[in-house]
């Protein structure tokens, strides 16, 4: 079993890395790009787990207490059985 | 009184810390790596700068669950003085012994350099030989300086008078030209409610010595000391 976790910054915090890597993708012509975030992205490999559910909670706590801060970001978690 | 200086993975200012408290402030001062726990023979901790375990994660994160911070914890928690430099301020929201965050900086460069700081309250341990509106050079060095922190946290932040430094202009004005970082409200240093943990971004411990380009980072050293002086 394996734990997507991606964790993005708050809508109400900026990111300069995104509106830089949006900057740079409107040079090259393209057109629309309303905006752009950047986040992270983190694979959990829980291979011994057998109950999704708790393995669910398990990556949420995981997510909550050190991948994400709650302060300036969200995360979101999937899970692939 | 006796100073430790955290050493983290990662740590580099830890023997510019450890030189001024000995140099300048006269005080007996250990290293303390970051597996130790026991803080009791301290009066003053002080996280120094760097790249705590490489920056990886968010600057600051994993240092959060090194064994010293529960013991850190505790000590703040007992009233003792803490004082996060850069790297140590960045430790300092993650752990949550001080508000809001610290992110990328607004134009996405490392900073390098002297700026000058407004100091808006004299009414910390940290600051109290110094005076409201005074003016500071010290220098920054930092990828990762731009406070952030939510409406809520910033009122209590300026209702409780915690902003301890602001970045201004050399005649003590706040201006956004003068914000290095897109700090929220050009802050670069505060406080927690009790007043005995301080974070900021400039680097006092690189300010203490006139052939580096200032001195005025002693006054900080000098507020600390004079306070636990007076404690002893």
């Amino acid at each position: 079993m394996k734990a997507k976790v991606y964790v993005t910054l708050k809508q109400s915090v900026l990111d300069p890395q995104g509106k830089a890597i949006q900057h740079s993708i409107e040079l090259l012509g393209y057109q629309g790009i309303s905006d752009i975030r950047q986040g992270k992205y983190f694979e959990i490999a829980m291979d011994s787990y057998s109950d999704e559910e708790k393995a669910r909670a398990e990556a949420m706590r995981m997510a909550r207490e050190v991948l994400s801060n709650p302060i300036i970001e969200d995360f979101r978690v999937e899970m692939e059985v | 009184m006796k100073f430790g200086v955290i050493i983290f993975p990662g740590s580099n200012c830890d023997h510019d810390a450890y030189h001024v408290i000995s140099k300048h402030v006269g005080q007996p001062v250990d290293f303390i790596w970051h597996r130790e726990t026991d803080l009791r023979s301290y009066d003053a901790v002080i996280i120094p700068g760097g790249f705590s375990y490489g920056d990886y994660l968010r600057a600051g994160a994993l240092a959060r669950f090194s064994p010293v911070m529960n013991s850190l914890k505790q000590f703040a928690a007992e009233g003792k003085l803490v004082l996060g430099i850069c790297n140590g301020f960045q430790i300092l929201c993650e752990a949550g012994l001080l508000p809001g965050a610290l992110i990328r900086n607004r134009d996405l460069h490392f900073i390098c350099g002297h700026v000058n700081v407004r100091v808006e309250t004299a009414d910390t341990p940290f600051t109290h030989e110094m005076k409201v509106s005074d003016v500071l050079s010290m220098p920054i060095a930092h990828a990762e300086g731009n406070y952030v922190c939510d409406n809520e946290i910033l009122d209590d932040l300026q209702s409780e008078d915690r902003i301890v430094f602001r970045y201004c202009e050399a005649d003590g004005q706040i201006t956004g030209a003068a914000n290095p970082n897109g700090s929220r409200d050009n802050i670069a240093g505060i406080c927690n409610r009790e007043r005995n943990v301080m974070g900021l971004m400039p680097h006092p411990e690189r300010a203490c010595e006139e052939l580096l380009g200032s001195s005025d980072g002693r006054e900080v050293f000098r507020s600390l000391a004079g306070v636990l002086a007076a404690v002893a």
